[in-house]
């Protein structure tokens, strides 16, 4: 018959993504709960040994875990903040009749699509460095003495450069949202004498709730992983100050070889991004027909 | 459909707009214009926004000093060939979902979209042993490999929601006619999908030109994108900023010209379809 004939080709044409997807998601992290059951260091090799959960207790009680537990989260937290907060306003402001949309829709978005290590060097050096930055130089103007942002504010600095690439992002599914917001609805609400600010939050607010949780859960996968910006301007420093969990186990694995370590905080990272995930996957799987 | 407009409310509307427009697209604007200045002017306070000698000599120093083309063809190599790949291997896998969906076709689905929110870090370190052990550190064919599997899901789904929208009738209709699934596949569904492919292929050339953990963590020198060829420019020699920033211009020129043309399935890729 046809139908079996067909679906066994299906079986076969599904079969190479969903062996690679497999083997990709499953030996990397078996190795890594492997690893991170051994005393293990590259440094002193032939030195192997089985020490049972000693990797996780080091990792969980370091402070340098704790600190950069809480600089992951304040940088996530902060950076959805100012992207939705700014987000809203800007796709509401886009949605406008505005002359010359598409070219404002261009410069807006355009930040999404530079590479990492390009906006930090480039916001490190020529907006931030604190004589000859242009920040300084209106600060200047102002008569306030420039702010060193990299010794003062390091993690500020970063929060303000991650914001910069993700505000395009929330930006545009915001304002993809509200092009499908049911127009006849508002006039109708217009008509019988709804105010604007009441418009917006009976009729916009919950149309773009959807919309926002897809953000901040899409963001959150992303921002808690932040690890180039930082790498390219802070190197984690100064001291532990803008370590975030992804630089941590990236110092501990790649600059001290402590592979034991590293990989009990890789996976203490993917059970906080599975959490997450969990909730992003339900969304996402209520929306889809297959 | 007409909604009154008031000329005052089009002038201010588009006077915030744009002023905003112009806030966020100023750091690139500015860098861009610092790669046309000589070293002492990038530095200069205050400094100077257009009246200034615009020279070319940083792109030619660029590549002369660190060999900018060498990088830029890594990054094709790398972002095209995973792309290719992954394209390659989730064609045949989302034709098979979209068109013969079983019980548990979205089962796999959300089940592939879960391996993409494994934050790298987490397999770091096994990932970076097997590279060294197989000689695979620092090598484009590395790094084709890993950008392909981090971005398969991605492409998987983007092509799932094009091949959805397939009317499913004209599919029967040329099964009726006496279609082979190979003709099928050439003269029916072919020109249906092309912008979907079209936008899934851009999408992740874009992805991975930009991907920063994966190449920054396994390659040096010799497989090194453009992406590690500019964090070269965070130990600063001397005075670098013209440099830095004719630098980084050549590396974001290609990509953002793609990038404006693809925004629009920007949405609809890194929402999973969440979000039409």
């Amino acid at each position: 018959m046809a139908t079996r004939h067909a679906h066994s080709l299906a079986r076969t044409l599904l079969a190479p993504a969903v062996i690679l997807l497999f083997i990709w998601m499953i030996v990397p992290l078996a190795l890594t709960v492997y690893f991170s059951t051994l005393r293990y260091n590259l440094l002193d090799p032939g030195s192997e040994r089985f020490i049972g959960f000693e990797n996780y207790l080091y990792f969980l009680t370091d402070p340098a875990f704790l600190a950069s537990l809480r600089n992951t989260l304040v940088l996530v937290g902060s950076v959805l903040g100012i992207t939705i907060l700014i987000g809203v306003p800007l796709a509401l402001l886009l949605d406008q009749p505005v002359l010359g949309r598409n070219v404002v829709r261009l410069m807006v978005i355009a930040p999404f699509f530079i590479m990492p290590t390009v906006s930090a060097l480039v916001w490190k050096n020529l907006l931030m460095h604190p004589v000859s930055g242009l920040f300084a130089w209106i600060s200047g103007l102002f008569g306030v003495t420039a702010m060193d942002w990299f010794n003062d504010a390091p993690l500020l600095a970063i929060i303000l450069i991650v914001s910069w690439q993700w505000l395009p992002f929330a930006t545009l599914i915001l304002l993809t949202a509200l092009q499908s917001q049911d127009e006849e609805q508002k006039e109708a609400a217009e008509m019988d004498g709804a105010r604007a600010p009441s418009r917006f939050i009976y009729l916009t607010l919950p149309h773009l709730a959807r919309p926002i949780t897809v953000v901040i859960l899409i963001e959150t996968i992303f921002l808690l992983t932040v690890f180039a910006e930082i790498f390219v301007t802070t190197g984690g420093g100064p001291g532990l100050q803008t370590t975030n969990i992804a630089f941590l186990i990236y110092s501990q694995a790649l600059i001290q070889f402590d592979v034991g370590s590293a990989s009990a905080g890789g996976l203490v990272a993917v059970v906080i991004a599975n959490i997450v995930a969990f909730f992003l996957v339900r969304i996402v799987g209520r929306n889809l027909e297959a | 459909m007409a909604r009154r407009v008031t000329a005052t409310r089009l002038i201010v509307s588009t006077a915030a707009a744009w002023v905003c427009g112009f806030l966020v697209f100023f750091p690139i604007l500015w860098m861009v214009l610092t790669s046309f200045k000589t070293e002492l002017e990038a530095f200069a306070t205050p400094p100077s926004f257009l009246f200034f000698e615009w020279t070319t000599e940083n792109y030619a120093t660029v590549q002369q000093r660190s060999d900018y083309f060498h990088h830029a063809i890594n990054s094709i190599v790398i972002a095209g060939g995973s792309t290719l790949i992954a394209l390659l291997i989730a064609v045949p896998a989302a034709w098979s979902m979209a068109f013969s969906p079983t019980n548990r076709t979205k089962d796999v689905l959300l089940w592939m979209l879960s391996t993409k929110m494994m934050p790298p870090v987490g397999v770091l370190v096994p990932i970076y042993l097997i590279y060294r052990n197989f000689g695979l550190l620092d090598s484009r064919a590395g790094l084709v490999l890993i950008l392909c599997l981090g971005n398969l899901p991605i492409v998987i789904w983007m092509l799932f929601t094009y091949f959805k929208e397939v009317p499913k009738d004209i599919l029967e209709a040329a099964r009726m006619d006496g279609a082979t699934i190979g003709r099928e596949l050439v003269y029916v569904l072919t020109p249906m999908v092309v912008p979907g492919l079209a936008s899934t292929l851009l999408l992740n050339l874009i992805l991975a030109w930009n991907e920063a953990f994966w190449t920054l963590n396994l390659s040096t020198s010799q497989a090194a994108p453009l992406t590690v060829f500019i964090a070269s420019y965070s130990s600063p020699e001397g005075l670098f900023w013209a440099k830095l920033s004719a630098a980084s211009t050549l590396a974001i020129a290609p990509i953002l010209v793609l990038g404006w043309f693809s925004q629009r399935q920007l949405v609809r890729g890194l929402t999973f379809g969440a979000v039409k």
